[in-house]
């Protein structure tokens, strides 16, 4: 039995770690509804499952004071009986969603801040690659795994650390990062993230065809990438967020010990705590005195 | 040479640093005697010049005293101490004189009378070399004159010291071999003379050869008229009145002339033999390449970026524009002659005979030609991305291609800044937190009772996406200067085209493309079917609708049970051997002739 799976483990077997963005700020604002961009995402996610009998999927919904797993394809056979309507995988999932929405929801409520901005982006990108550094240690046979981010609210500048750092582990592992950003204005990290990982990143002109962008660019797995021309990227915004204050800048200071970013001139690196500006003859001179 | 008694003081030493006994040197045309002034003294030297193989002197001007050391054939030598330098010189003279004199030398068979005809032992190729040296240079001349004509210095002493000269040239001569001067325009053009107000045509036998090979044309003609129509004399007779008419830069003159003379007609037109083998050459160039662009032209689609051109400076033409030659284009035509090289082989005596074998050296073999260039235009325009990738046996050299960097930059070149945006918009969201989240949830709800749909995409959305997509997809690597968006087909002249899309095999271009595309869709297609599911079946019809006008036709599904290819990463054509894709109206075959 164990020789079987391996023939039939072809090497375009994939694991896709969707993170799906629930900020009812973004969505409630927003010109496509959130029940229409479901029905595409999940269509897609039934077609990723036909592709291949051993691909994965997970769900994390990324909200606004909480992440976690809606969805796990590999996981026991669901509870709900399959309606007439829809899959049992769409009927999981969105009983699921609607628990977690309601828990973020009374998470938002202890918390005195105001409404927050930004989904918490950089809490579901270390969420996926942890289950996918579970997966890498499940055996010689696993899927490629690859992340895809659906993302529409802006970025949190306060995230850029958590968010590089995450990206660099993806880098490091060897995780594309694919984005499909629905919002107004480009996302500098999520194009950061395409770009220094190999992934895609894609900004859908038409979102009523979202269905189409997904099924074409992001539903290639890992292995057909290398000879399938997916669409190029406009171009990458690099720029940063200083590590004081949090705000986008694309001109700053730089500690040349830990190379943290800083937007004001600052006498000590607040990352690894060397000093800036001290003059070279401070040194010998205090060693001398005995 | 006249023979001179010298008698001098001297010392004479057996060593250069020892104290001397000083006596008198005589020498005399035959020996050298030394007598030292101490009667009592035993030394005498009585010397022959013919057992003196060479001499040494120490220079003026050292801190050494006046030396002059006769070496002896035996071995052993004699070294005398002169009072001065001068008489150091003239002894030294005297000596090499003698020396020379009483040696065997060589009689040079020369036409320069300047060689001296008895020297010291000389071979006929250093001789040559020498009247070589001399030849060329003529400062070289003017000192070998001065001084060895004037006894001054002997020839082997002139030549001693420009030793250097002999050798280096020696060994230059076998290795370069002589091309056209670099002058050679200057040659076949009049000299003008400006009192007399006449031009004068010198026409050698290099300037003839020379003319043939900067103008093929008079080359031809040459071949053609002489000794059939005209004598040699009237062909360049004729030459130098077209050049004339040339030179006094009147085109409306040079059609007149040539209207009336058929034979100057030939040579006042522009040179057609050059014009055909430009275009060829012209042709052989890749037609990827944009001639015209140049670095202003590069990245004109990004805003703030490339020179503006509007075509305003183009060039018009005139009424006589073949009779008006530019210097410039005859500079080029020269600098190509010059770099060409000379390429035949022949006596320069017989200018038919040279005409003939330019003539021949002309020819090239078309077909060989042709292929070749079919080759390398397909290499230039194929696209990477179709390609197999190379296993290189070693890393490549990775630099960075600028062009990814400006790419880059157009997407913040065209933006806003995200923050004052981002801040707006989040304002101008009215709901509050419960609201919000209310509206989140009713939505779920929502899409629990109303399930999935089928139709979820209309068919014309999908196409648009489709065509976003790939529109910028085919690219060459080397598509420089213009537009980026245009496809490298259509910027190819229209013949190439032709020749790129009809040539079978591995040059088919877009049936390559389409092959790749079937190959992935099928997989996926025969996978999907045995599952049994419609959404993936419904993205295959889009995009088999989205390439049905250009020409693939029916896609058929492949009968029931049929493994999936394994063989797509090869790009081979396992399931449709005999699938024939053309880009114009051929519609595609089914999954197998039968």
């Amino acid at each position: 039995m164990a020789s079987a799976p391996s023939k039939l483990y072809a090497d375009d077997v994939s694991l896709l770690v969707v993170l799906l963005d629930t900020n009812p700020f973004f969505w409630s604002s927003f010109s496509l509804p959130f029940s229409k961009f479901l029905s595409h995402v999940l269509s897609f996610l039934n077609s990723i499952l036909l592709l291949n009998q051993f691909n994965q999927v997970v769900v994390i919904a990324t909200g606004c004071n909480s992440c976690d797993y809606i969805y796990d394809s590999s996981s026991a056979t669901s509870t709900d009986a399959e309606s007439g309507r829809m899959p049992a995988l769409c009927s999981d999932l969105l009983r699921k969603l609607d628990e977690f929405v309601t828990r973020d929801q009374h998470l938002g409520e202890k918390d005195s801040l105001g409404p927050p901005t930004s989904s918490l982006l950089s809490g579901s990108l270390s969420m996926a690659l942890c289950y996918i550094q579970k997966v890498f240690r499940s055996g010689p046979l696993h899927p490629q795994p690859r992340i895809l981010c659906l993302q529409g609210s802006t970025d949190g500048p306060e995230q850029y650390v958590a968010i590089m750092n995450a990206i660099f582990s993806a880098q490091r592992s060897m995780v594309p990062i694919d984005s499909c950003f629905m919002g107004s204005n480009n996302s500098a990290f999520l194009q950061q993230a395409s770009y220094i990982t190999g992934g895609v990143y894609q900004k859908p002109q038409q979102l009523d065809g979202l269905f189409q962008y997904l099924s074409t660019v992001f539903a290639t797995d890992l292995h057909s990438r290398t000879f399938l021309r997916l669409p190029k990227s406009v171009g990458v915004d690099f720029r940063a967020s200083c590590f004081c204050h949090k705000r986008t800048i694309d001109m700053g200071y730089i500690c040349s010990v830990c190379l943290s970013i800083f937007c004001k001139h600052h006498k000590k690196c607040s990352t690894c705590g060397s000093a800036f500006g001290q003059p070279q003859s401070d040194v010998p001179s205090a060693s001398n005195v005995k | 040479m006249e023979t001179r008694h010298l008698i001098k003081r001297a010392k004479y030493k057996t060593t250069a640093k020892g104290s001397g006994i000083p006596g008198v040197l005589e020498m005399t045309k035959n020996k050298i005697v030394f007598k030292p002034n101490d009667p009592t003294s035993v030394t005498m030297i009585n010397v022959d010049f013919r057992s003196i193989k060479g001499h040494k002197n120490t220079k003026e001007g050292s801190s050494n005293p006046p030396l002059i050391n006769l070496i002896l054939d035996q071995g052993g030598s004699y070294i005398f101490e002169f009072e001065n330098f001068s008489d150091l010189q003239v002894c030294r003279e005297f000596v090499v004189n003698s020396l020379a004199k009483s040696g065997e030398g060589l009689i040079a068979t020369s036409d320069r009378p300047v060689v001296a005809s008895h020297d010291e032992q000389l071979s006929t190729a250093e001789m040559e070399l020498r009247m070589k040296l001399l030849q060329e240079n003529s400062e070289l001349q003017k000192l070998h004159k001065q001084f060895v004509l004037g006894n001054i210095l002997t020839e082997s002493e002139f030549w001693a010291t420009r030793k250097k000269l002999l050798d280096g040239d020696s060994s230059q001569k076998s290795k370069q071999q002589i091309g056209f001067k670099s002058s050679m325009i200057l040659d076949t053009l009049p000299l003008h003379d400006a009192r007399t107000n006449k031009l004068t045509f010198n026409l050698t036998q290099e300037t003839k050869y020379q003319i043939f090979a900067l103008k093929p044309a008079v080359q031809q003609a040459f071949l053609n008229l002489v000794p059939n129509k005209m004598t040699e004399k009237d062909f360049w007779t004729k030459y130098c009145r077209a050049e004339l008419l040339h030179f006094k830069r009147n085109a409306m003159a040079a059609a007149a002339e040539a209207a009336e003379d058929e034979d100057l007609f030939i040579f006042l037109k522009d040179d057609d033999i050059l014009a055909s083998e430009a275009r060829r050459k012209i042709r052989r160039v890749d037609p990827t390449l944009d001639i015209e662009a140049d670095q202003g032209d590069d990245y004109m689609h990004l805003p703030d970026h490339g020179i503006f051109r509007d075509g305003s400076k183009e060039i018009t033409e005139s009424q006589h524009e073949l009779y008006r030659r530019t210097f410039l284009q005859d500079l080029n035509r020269q600098g190509e002659v010059v770099l060409e090289g000379r390429t035949i082989d022949v006596e320069l005596d017989n200018p038919t005979k040279v005409a003939e074998a330019l003539a021949q050296s002309r020819q090239e073999s078309d077909a060989t030609a042709k292929e070749e260039r079919l080759y390398r235009t397909s290499r230039m325009t194929e696209m990477e991305d179709l390609q197999a990738p190379h296993d290189h046996p070693f890393a490549p050299l990775f630099i960075k291609d600028p062009r990814d960097y400006f790419d880059s930059q157009q997407a913040n070149a065209l933006k806003t800044y995200d923050d004052t945006r981002a801040g707006t918009e989040q304002l101008s969201c009215s709901l509050n937190t419960e609201e919000a989240y209310g509206f989140l949830r009713s939505s779920i709800s929502e899409i629990k009772a109303m399930g999935l749909s089928a139709h979820m995409v209309r068919p014309e959305v999908a196409l648009t996406v489709i065509n976003g997509l790939t529109q910028n997809i085919s690219s060459t690597k080397y598509q420089l200067g213009k537009n980026v968006h245009e496809s490298v087909l259509d910027r190819l002249p229209n013949t190439t085209k032709e020749e790129l899309l009809h040539v079978s095999g591995p040059l088919d271009i877009h049936s390559r493309i389409i092959e790749a595309l079937l190959v992935f869709i099928s997989n996926h297609y025969v996978v999907s079917l045995c599952q049994g599911e419609q959404t993936e079946g419904s993205h295959v019809k889009n995009l088999s609708a989205a390439r049905g006008n250009k020409g693939i036709g029916s896609l058929r599904a492949p009968p029931a049970g049929f493994p999936p290819c394994s063989s797509y990463a090869s790009g081979s054509r396992c399931c449709f051997p005999t699938l024939r894709v053309g880009f114009t109206e051929e519609n595609g075959k089914g999954w197998r002739e039968a």
